[in-house]
């Protein structure tokens, strides 16, 4: 409890941190939103007023201070061409949260049968082809991925619409469905790491000395790789599954625009490119919070699985 | 304890042989290694590393399984031979029968799994119809008798948690928790330092006495085997090359591998204190 409370006032730390960087480097970065909203045609009071009335002549910590204290309250503030950013990105948020979910699924329900299989056959045909295949994989990036489904199974074997786009408002199975391949196209790497990782692990754990007790005791090849071997094998594969989350999520940035997907994704580029300050901070400051909450959870499973953590750290 | 009893002859192992073929040329590891022991007796191997004395250990316990490794012989246990009999068979004995020990208390017992559960896993593998309480009741009674305080404390420990000395204890409750016909120990004391190692063989004699389990004693140290075991073996270079009870080798030793071996105990009329081979 105590050790939950140290890593929250962590976190609040780290997020004004980060908070004081985004809202930083957006001041920092040439452009100006009154040029954006009014155009260059505008005179150059009118600018004034706009710049006036949207409070950004008033000093930096000025303005800093009254985004996080509205921030803080849960008002994101206007974006500069949509309205009110809370609504933008609660409207967004679910497609890019689907998109995540399922890039992890993916990768739990692929990477650790796989793993285990492999390391259990190590040095088996399986083995062999499944290490050269991932090693293969795991050097090609989601967006040619992403290109490569599309050409493949969206534009040769047509299983899906390449470029076309349910709303989960409408129809939500067909936008599940939508998110598929751009799904496998986000876990592949994370996939092939995955699969790397919990092998090594494993025939690692095994070759330990616990495991030898284990037989001794009667155990199947099944009990030792279930009942004692995994439970270690999996704590370095925790801590990748934590933080391959936190980048499915900023990942799938990139494979929105390859698949056309109108996320969170896509609207942070375009609200850059628009220089609509309030909706990317949000954004950031969301993915922040996310990649921290995770990191928490990863660390209270971790004591749940390793009591020695807790010996160590307190 | 002297040997000069008969007792029923419980496991008996004939012209083991074990071979390496990880090189170019296969590399015998043991040879024409035989041992019969009896119930209630306490035999020593003895021997440098690599004289083989591990290994034919771990091939009684069935734990060699290497497929660069190739087994000959007969190592004759109930009726069954151990090195031909299938897995499932084999897997009976093991930690019912069969006990076994190891060298490194530190690293043998699983790291983040409780000792309670270390304990009476081997009830829980063999002896399913044993509810979960009765073999809770087993495990802190059992942790009790191999000399741990608070055996209801311990159970909700983990190793991390324990000292050395403990954690052999722990091994020994949980090989003894069957109530195994044979334990054998592959130098249980090594790694333990010199007081430690006293409570040890301690306890495997009173193990030895009340329960009337046969131990396989394996170690480098001849003093210990002299204070805990009636027979020895003595091994160099995978061949047995002396066996006899402990007062004939240890008056009488023929061999001169086994002289030298008795040359090298330290002893407390002398200054040396070193306690390796």
């Amino acid at each position: 409890m105590k050790y939950i409370l140290k890593k929250a006032s962590m976190m609040v730390l780290t997020l004004i941190a980060v908070s004081i960087l985004v809202f930083l480097a957006f001041n920092l970065i040439p452009g100006d939103p009154a040029t954006r909203i009014l155009g260059t045609e505008a005179t150059e009071s009118q600018l004034q007023l706009l710049r006036q009335e949207m409070g950004l002549n008033d000093p930096i910590y000025v303005r800093y201070l009254r985004w996080i204290w509205n921030f803080i309250r849960g008002d994101l503030g206007e974006s500069y061409s949509y309205g009110s950013v809370s609504a933008l990105i609660l409207d967004k948020i679910p497609i890019t949260i689907w998109l995540a979910i399922m890039a992890f699924f993916l990768m739990f329900v692929i990477s650790i049968p796989l793993g285990i299989f492999t390391a259990r056959h190590e040095g088996g045909v399986i083995d062999k082809i499944v290490v050269v295949l991932d090693q293969v994989i795991m050097a090609i990036p989601p967006f040619f991925s992403g290109i490569i489904i599309t050409l493949v199974f969206g534009l040769t074997l047509q299983l899906f619409v390449p470029g076309g786009f349910v709303s989960y408002k409408i129809d939500f199975w067909g936008f599940i469905g939508y998110l598929v391949f751009p799904a496998i196209a986000i876990a592949l790497p994370k996939i092939t790491m995955c699969v790397k990782l919990l092998r090594g692990s494993v025939i690692e754990e095994i070759s330990k000395d616990y495991t030898r007790t284990a037989y001794s005791r009667g155990n199947t090849t099944r009990g030792v790789l279930y009942r004692h071997v995994l439970k270690n094998a999996m704590i370095p594969v925790i801590t990748f599954m934590g933080m391959a989350l936190a980048d499915m999520v900023s990942g799938s940035i990139v494979i929105e625009q390859v698949f056309n997907i109108p996320g969170i994704g896509r609207m942070l580029l375009s609200s850059i490119n628009n220089r609509d300050y309030p909706v990317v901070e949000a954004i950031i400051m969301g993915i922040a919070i996310l990649v921290m909450v995770v990191n928490l959870i990863v660390d209270i499973i971790y004591r749940l699985v390793d009591p020695r953590i807790e010996a160590i750290n307190d | 304890m002297c040997g000069s009893e008969k007792f029923e002859v419980i496991l008996s192992v004939n012209d083991l042989h074990i071979e390496f073929h990880d090189h170019k040329q296969p590399q015998t590891a043991v040879e024409d290694f035989d041992l019969e022991l009896s119930k209630g007796e306490i035999v020593g191997i003895v021997g440098e590393s690599g004289s083989g004395k591990s290994l034919s250990a771990l091939a009684i316990a069935g734990l060699l399984s290497r497929h660069d490794m190739y087994k000959s012989g007969r190592i004759m246990f109930e009726g069954e031979d151990l090195l031909t009999c299938n897995r499932r068979k084999l897997r009976t004995f093991q930690g019912d029968e069969i006990s076994m020990i190891f060298q490194e208390p530190m690293t043998s017992l699983h790291p983040v799994k409780k000792i309670g559960w270390q304990t009476e896993e081997s009830l829980r593998i063999h002896h399913p119809e044993i509810d979960k309480k009765e073999r809770r009741l087993r495990a802190i009674s059992m942790l009790g008798k191999v000399g741990l305080h608070e055996p209801e404390r311990v159970y909700d420990m983990y190793p991390h948690e324990l000292s050395g000395g403990m954690r052999q204890r722990v091994m020994i409750a949980a090989a003894m928790i069957g109530h195994p016909k044979i334990l054998i120990a592959d130098e249980p004391t090594t790694a333990l330092d010199v007081t430690v190692q006293a409570q040890i063989v301690d306890l495997l004699k009173s193990i030895n006495k009340e329960e009337g389990t046969s131990i396989i004693f394996i170690s480098h140290d001849l003093s210990l085997v002299r204070q805990i075991c009636s027979r020895v073996l003595v091994m160099q270079k995978g061949v047995v090359v002396e066996s006899g009870s402990v007062n004939d080798i240890f008056t009488r030793p023929k061999n001169l591998y086994t002289r030298k071996l008795i040359a090298s105990i330290p002893r407390v009329d002398l200054t040396s204190e070193k306690k390796d081979i």
